[in-house]
């Protein structure tokens, strides 16, 4: 049915899957890190700065999350059915926390502060938990017989999903407080987040271990093969420990782009073992991605428009957004305003 | 009937489907009508058209998101509740439905956010381009969701390889037959809804006399608009009952509530249908009538349901009723656009009270027709999800339990409410407050936060 080698375009695709899934956890990580953090301070005047540093990005950067759906089910439509079959409770905890942590950002300037403050937090925790739970049930492995998802609903829910899961909010606060340190000009929200820097990280790590002992335990078959065919893939978590010492270093000496960059790093490395690991599955270990590629009649005609057009202007757009608010968070970015068509701060009184 | 995850999945769709179509609906209308005014305004110079457009462009703008926000929410569906479909058939669905993605983050990347945010920073004719990019944009965007859901209902330019539904030609897939006239009644649908809403806020404003000036110009645009149009909307519609006869005929028969094959046959003005005794209560037919309308004679054979092995045949109810409150619903948009026009020749348009009231009350007119339509198409179509190629009982996720969606479809429910009653409550306020003033404060925003601008814009307006 399908070639053992995934042809250039599907290869292309995977690719374009991979640095959207990576974006989304980099970018929307922070976010919704900073979300987390938001539920550990009461002080009203850190809280509008922790918002206002976030604001003029958490919605696009939710976008990523769009690249990889909307690319999974043209490129990759077994996969999408799959993962989606998989872990539907997980998915519906998903959208409906990212709706209602969407919606909460715009009302609790309006009114029910409190309420939605906690929608807030609840939703960034939540989206955060699930992510990491889907992430440490892959690991485990997801049944499929005839391209269809063959498990039970709650599959998902076990052991090592769950230390991911709280591995992943632990992991996306230490992100955004690695971004507060960076770009809030508030010095004292920015002492607040540098305190908390170096106990995320050690919490971090702690999980680390736990999950690798957990998988251990709990499953033979991945650990049991674990680099075994790439032996060069041991890099990427060495690269992993060298950034948490970064993120150690950076926090005590002061250095304030160190905890966010080097917890980028960690991510990315985090990233390339796990696809290390998996590959050339896409579904471990019942779905390759020879075998999950849609016709080529499909992914070029994806190609020739999204690939070669609209990626690009995502990418662009990201990158403009990102520059027009560089630098410290100045009056809630006031002096530089808006994205490229806004690029002058028009106030109308 | 019972509660299976097949029948739960299916009210599931519908219901977040049917939530998400209210304002793509109703944005695809509003791009058009911010493009007509901004040019207006260009040609005439009158500041009359900008106050109006400042006014519309904060409803388009929480209309638009709370549009992304709901549409989300659809394109997991597909995967979550309807696995085998996605995998039978991703690689068409998947791309059109990811182009129709791409379309919408393309437009609020770029142009939408210029007429968002940038009016004061690019030169005038191409903060205009950029409002014909807008409304392009949306209509780029309902173009790949109907090309998807006309393949769904005529599937053509596929091949089967291994069981899977895969492209052949995508030029077929793309512009069938089908879809050269159901995109078209898909747009004039969304163009009348936002032209019947426009009409009914200058109406009530009218009413309260408020803003008469604003309030007599949208009076007089929408129902203009909607009296031109109108008719060219029945046309299509014609068109789009005739390829239901030639390609769907159990959904022709359904929508007729025809139950026995008849020659000549009569046509079901309106009746209760009883699914169970295979026959219609309290019937109000014409006789002959029937086959004119399908056949252009009147003498012609047509095909009942009984011509269609039972499992092969729609539910009747729902198609036939849906399809008589969107015909109803046009109806009314004729009756009240066609007599303010014959107002408007007499002058006394803005001040016939009881019609003011009739043409505010007549706002959900369109909403009512497009949820209407889509019921007919969408019911009509089963028991098949993909025509004649794979049907709705065999496309569901194998692995789903009845509990499980039990509670998705509850959560969307609770959820979906609170938003909606929120999101309704912004724009009802926006409306009530008129185009009085503009007062956002726009910094910290991008155009990937339309719902900023708009509740930005309540928050300041007076209590």
């Amino acid at each position: 049915m399908s070639a053992v080698e995934p042809s250039e375009l599907a290869l292309f695709w995977v690719a374009v899957i991979g640095v959207a899934i990576l974006a989304y956890v980099i970018l929307d990580g922070f976010d919704l890190g900073v979300g987390i953090l938001f539920g550990a301070t009461n002080d009203a005047r850190l809280r509008s700065e922790m918002i206002a540093s976030i604001s003029p990005f958490w919605d696009g950067n939710e976008t990523w999350l769009i690249v990889v759906g909307a690319s999974l089910f043209a490129a990759f439509p077994v996969v999408y059915a799959v993962f989606l079959a998989a872990f539907y409770i997980p998915v519906l905890l998903l959208l409906l926390a990212l709706i209602f942590r969407g919606i909460a950002f715009e009302f609790r300037a309006r009114a029910a502060r409190g309420l939605w403050d906690r929608g807030f937090v609840l939703g960034s925790v939540v989206a955060a938990f699930v992510q990491g739970a889907a992430v440490g049930a892959m690991i485990r492995g997801i049944p499929v017989v005839n391209g269809q998802y063959s498990g039970g609903t709650f599959d998902w829910v076990a052991a090592l999903s769950i230390v991911c899961g709280i591995g992943l909010v632990l992991g996306y606060a230490l992100l955004g407080a690695g971004w507060l340190v960076l770009k809030s000009e508030d010095a004292q929200l920015r002492d607040w987040a540098r305190d908390r820097i170096p106990l995320l990280a050690t919490a971090v790590v702690g999980i680390l271990v736990v999950a690798t002992v957990t998988a251990f335990v709990d499953r033979a078959r991945m650990t049991g093969s674990l680099f075994m065919h790439r032996p060069w893939g041991f890099v990427f978590p060495l690269i992993g420990l060298i950034a948490i010492v970064g993120i150690f270093v950076g926090a005590r000496r002061r250095l304030d782009s160190w905890p966010f960059a080097m917890t980028v790093v960690l991510f990315v490395a985090a990233f390339l073992s796990l696809a290390t690991m998996f590959w050339p599955y896409m579904i471990p270990y019942s779905v390759t991605v020879a075998s999950a590629a849609a016709p080529q009649a499909s992914l070029s005609f994806l190609f020739w428009g999204a690939g070669l057009f609209v990626l690009p202007v995502i990418g662009l757009y990201t990158f403009v957004v990102y520059w027009m608010f560089r630098g410290r968070q100045r009056a809630g970015y006031a002096a530089t305003s808006g994205p490229a068509s806004a690029a002058k701060g028009e106030r109308k009184v | 009937m019972e509660l299976d995850p097949v029948l739960l999945s299916r009210l599931q769709f519908a219901f977040v489907i049917s939530f998400h179509i209210i304002f793509p609906a109703f944005t695809i209308g509003l791009a058009a009508w911010l493009t007509t005014l901004e040019g207006v305004r260009l040609l005439t110079g009158n500041h009359l058209y900008r106050r109006i457009f400042d006014f519309w462009l904060k409803i388009f703008a929480l209309s638009f998101g709370m549009g992304v926000v709901s549409g989300i929410v659809m394109a997991f569906q597909f995967g979550t509740n309807w696995s085998v479909l996605a995998e039978r058939t991703g690689s068409i669905q998947g791309p059109l439905l990811g182009y129709e993605a791409f379309t919408a983050f393309l437009l609020e990347a770029t142009f939408f956010g210029v007429v968002l945010l940038g009016r004061d920073s690019v030169p005038a004719w191409f903060y205009f381009l950029s409002c014909c990019m807008v409304s392009l944009g949306t209509m780029l965007s309902s173009f790949w969701i109907l090309a998807n859901n006309s393949w769904m209902q005529v599937p053509l330019g596929h091949i089967i390889v291994d069981g899977r539904i895969v492209p052949g030609d995508w030029w077929a897939i793309i512009t069938g037959p089908i879809m050269r006239i159901r995109w078209p009644h898909m747009l004039l649908a969304a163009f009348l809804t936002t032209g019947m809403c426009v009409a009914a806020t200058g109406a009530w404003y009218l009413l309260r006399g408020k803003d008469v000036q604003e309030a007599g110009a949208m009076l007089r645009w929408g129902l203009g608009f909607v009296a031109v149009v109108i008719p060219v909307q029945m046309v299509f519609g014609h068109l789009t009952g005739i390829y239901v006869l030639n390609y769907q005929p159990a959904k022709f028969a359904a929508i007729e509530a025809r139950w026995k094959t008849q020659q000549p046959a009569s046509e079901v003005l309106i009746a209760i249908p009883d699914p169970r005794h295979e026959r219609n209560l309290f019937a109000l037919e014409i006789p002959r009538l029937g086959s004119f309308i399908a056949s252009g004679n009147w003498d012609a054979r047509e095909g009942g349901l009984d011509a269609f092995p039972p499992e092969d045949r729609p539910p009747v109810i729902i198609p036939f009723f849906a399809f008589r409150v969107m015909v109803g619903m046009g109806l009314i948009m004729v009756a009240v656009s066609w007599f303010g026009a014959f107002l408007r020749w007499r002058g006394t348009l803005e001040s016939t009270r009881w019609f003011l009231w009739a043409t505010f009350l007549s706002f959900p007119s369109g909403f009512i027709a497009v949820l209407a339509g889509w019921f007919t198409a969408e019911v009509g179509r089963q028991p098949w999800v993909v025509y004649g190629l794979l049907r709705t009982k065999d496309a569901v996720t194998p692995s789903l339990k009845t509990g499980d969606v039990l509670l998705s479809l509850a959560c969307y429910v609770v959820v979906y409410s609170i938003i909606y009653a929120f999101g309704l409550y912004y724009i009802y306020r926006l409306l009530r407050d008129g185009p009085a003033q503009d007062v956002s404060d726009r910094t910290k925003m991008t155009p990937a936060r339309p719902l900023a601008v708009a509740v930005q814009a309540t928050k300041e307006a007076p209590q």
